[in-house]
């Protein structure tokens, strides 16, 4: 055991620069400590969640409504949320929304970022200047409610849509990185006669997957998470997205009781299929995380540092 | 004005149509000339460009056009050009209403408390990844506390009912060793530190990356130097790294300031039901309430055009105060 150790200290490259003095152990040891608590401020309460969800209902009223470990660990509350009802068709309709909404969102913002970094472009500045004032006076909510139900969008998905297909962060990060291409390949392609079109799919978007990547990851887990619009503009809960879902049954059937709604439901439903509900309605975001997590740190930041 | 600003493209072109080089002189002639065939030319730039010109056009600049009704007798059958002109009666009777000014009153101590409990969260917990010497805890701990931003809001306060709630696990806890139990969620008392809570719990691991960024490119011989001549850590702290992190911390503050009258509008909504109007409201959910819930579009969206044309008036005054400052802010 201390020779594995030792060897291994030995293998570990010297980090700290040789003019950097040796830290105070108890330094050290407050700097472990406080790692340690963050770690567990952030991973305790899922912990909590999944456990909970998997345990014996039995086993979580006799614990006051939660357990730390499941004992007695069965799949019995995803079985009930998952065999169709409420929960079931939320979550198809959420999965809906998101593929279809990331798909819409991200052709258009790689679209108008493409035509916004080409040098020149007809219409090009104020065009920029009209998508970067709506940074400063975003538009309010009760114009934007009124515009949506102007436009016949109400009650139907698409009003889960349209009304944040772009988003201006996310188009002038893509444009920045668009811009930070090399020009010379586009003058070599434009000598060979490619069109705009071809020049998009042939060298801008092979360039630019990690951005790409990112950018139809934050559209996804946005989709993914509102429950916001579906709340004003979708009248019929069969439609709602599962996030709508777990706040009207989960919050509002829990502490936060809204005696107005008065809905049924969930709301006498055990934790354990509570519980269930919000670990569905997070791993999708927990599964698509190590890829985001890999491309953000280096897409997001060469754009936002630029911009 | 240039005729052909975008490079290497002006020989592949197809050649101008007949008639367009304009006789010597008619430069105004030219101009136009020029204008349309950039435009020519650039015709399927211009196709890209729909679909997003498009949504801004009818989801921000129609909504920005519709700000109108606020000076409108606002009757939804009749529409807005039906609709009666009442001028500025919308903004009396909104500075005339004591929950509107106590909302207001609410958002402003949210966001004061936040400045001050939530905005140094992100900067400490960045020095601390930043003092890891060993790249894979690093790496790690990084991963980990950024998780939470992507979460929903819905599912963070679900995780914190589950946790701080009457039956959650602190109570439970507490109880089982015969401590007093601690009512925090639905007391009002409790509720705006709660929110900051929240936040922090959400948002401080993803904050730290812009100053992780701004710690990343401070030049090591800087340290070095300081080092030589005989500077402890604290000293090269105060002298190096937190010059470095000044405009940084700057541009936070203006972008803060701007958005001083929006906290966490989801997150509020979410929650204000079980403490009440009283210690809940903040403007955006009584422009909910208001508007969408109680029909009173006019008025509610009166209330919302004031809050965009503080947060305008707030930005532009922070940005001056930065760049007296000597710091660039946002813009120049």
């Amino acid at each position: 055991m201390t020779g594995l150790s030792r060897s291994r200290a030995r293998r570990r490259p010297p980090v700290r620069p040789a003019w950097q003095e040796r830290p105070h152990p108890l330094t050290s040891g407050a700097k472990a400590v406080a790692v340690v608590v963050v770690l567990v401020l952030v991973f305790v309460p899922f912990l909590v969640v999944v456990s909970t969800s998997l345990a014996d209902p039995a086993d979580v009223v006799a614990n006051g409504g939660w357990v730390l470990w499941p004992e007695h660990p069965s799949f019995a509350a995803y079985a009930e949320i998952l065999s169709g009802g409420v929960v079931g068709r939320a979550t198809l309709v959420s999965v809906g929304v998101t593929l279809v909404g990331t798909a819409c969102s991200l052709g258009a913002t790689v679209l108008l970022a493409y035509a916004l970094s080409r040098p020149g472009v007809f219409g090009g500045k104020p065009v920029m200047l009209l998508v970067l004032f709506t940074f400063l006076f975003p538009p309010g909510m009760i114009p934007a409610y009124l515009v949506v139900k102007q436009l016949g969008l109400l009650d139907s998905y698409g009003a889960l849509i349209a009304p944040v297909l772009v988003n201006t962060f996310n188009l002038v990060v893509m444009r920045g990185f668009f811009q930070s291409l090399p020009s010379e390949l586009y003058e070599a392609a434009r000598l060979d006669g490619a069109s705009e079109w071809s020049m998009l799919w042939r060298i801008t978007i092979p360039l630019s997957r990690a951005v790409l990547a990112v950018i139809g990851l934050f559209y996804a887990v946005s989709y993914w998470n509102s429950w916001f619009n579906a709340m004003i503009y979708i009248d019929t809960p069969t439609k709602w997205p599962l996030q709508l879902v777990l706040r009207t049954y989960v919050l509002a059937g829990g502490q936060l009781a809204d005696p107005s709604s008065g809905e049924a439901g969930l709301m006498s439903a055990p934790q354990t299929v509570q519980m269930a509900v919000v670990v569905l309605a997070t791993i999708p975001i927990v599964l698509v995380y190590p890829f985001l997590q890999r491309y953000f740190v280096k897409g997001v930041l060469s754009g936002a540092i630029k911009s | 004005m240039s005729v052909q600003t975008r490079p290497g493209t002006a020989e592949a072109r197809p050649p101008a149509p007949p008639g367009s080089p304009a006789a010597p002189g008619a430069i105004r002639a030219a101009r136009r000339e020029s204008r349309s065939r950039r435009w020519r030319r650039d015709r399927i730039l211009l196709a890209f460009m729909v679909p997003g010109l498009l949504y801004f056009a009818i989801f921000h600049y129609g909504a920005l056009f519709g700000s109108v009704l606020a000076f409108l007798d606002y009757v939804p059958f009749l529409g807005l050009t039906g609709s009666r002109w009442i001028g500025l009666e919308n903004f009396q009777r909104l500075f005339g209403d004591g929950d509107f000014w106590h909302a207001a009153l609410n958002t402003v101590e949210i966001s004061l408390l936040q400045l001050v409990f939530y905005f140094p969260a992100p900067l400490a917990l960045a020095l601390l990844l930043h003092s890891l010497t060993r790249t894979r805890i690093k790496r790690f701990v990084q991963s980990a506390v950024y998780l939470p931003h992507f979460i929903s809001w819905v599912i963070v306060v679900a995780l914190f009912q589950q946790m701080l709630g009457a039956s959650g696990v602190l109570n439970g806890f507490l109880a089982d060793n015969g401590l007093h139990t601690v009512h925090i969620l639905g007391n009002p008392d409790a509720f705006k530190p709660m929110l900051v809570a929240q936040v922090i719990w959400k948002d401080t691991g993803w904050g730290t990356i812009i100053f992780l960024a701004a710690l990343a490119q401070v030049d090591e011989q800087m340290y070095e130097a300081a080092a030589i001549d005989g500077a402890g850590p604290w000293r090269r702290f105060w002298h190096v790294t937190l010059p470095a992190l000044r405009p940084v911390i700057v541009l936070l503050l203006v972008l803060r300031l701007g958005e001083i009258l929006s906290v966490g509008f989801e997150q509020i909504l979410l929650q204000r039901d079980a403490v009440g109007a009283r210690a809940a409201e903040i403007i955006d959910t009584f422009v909910y309430f208001r508007g969408i819930q109680g029909g009173d579009f006019g008025f509610a969206a009166a209330a919302g055009l004031f809050k965009g044309l503080v947060g305008v008036v707030l930005v532009y005054a922070a940005n001056k105060i930065s760049h007296r400052l000597g710091e660039s802010g946002v813009y120049r």
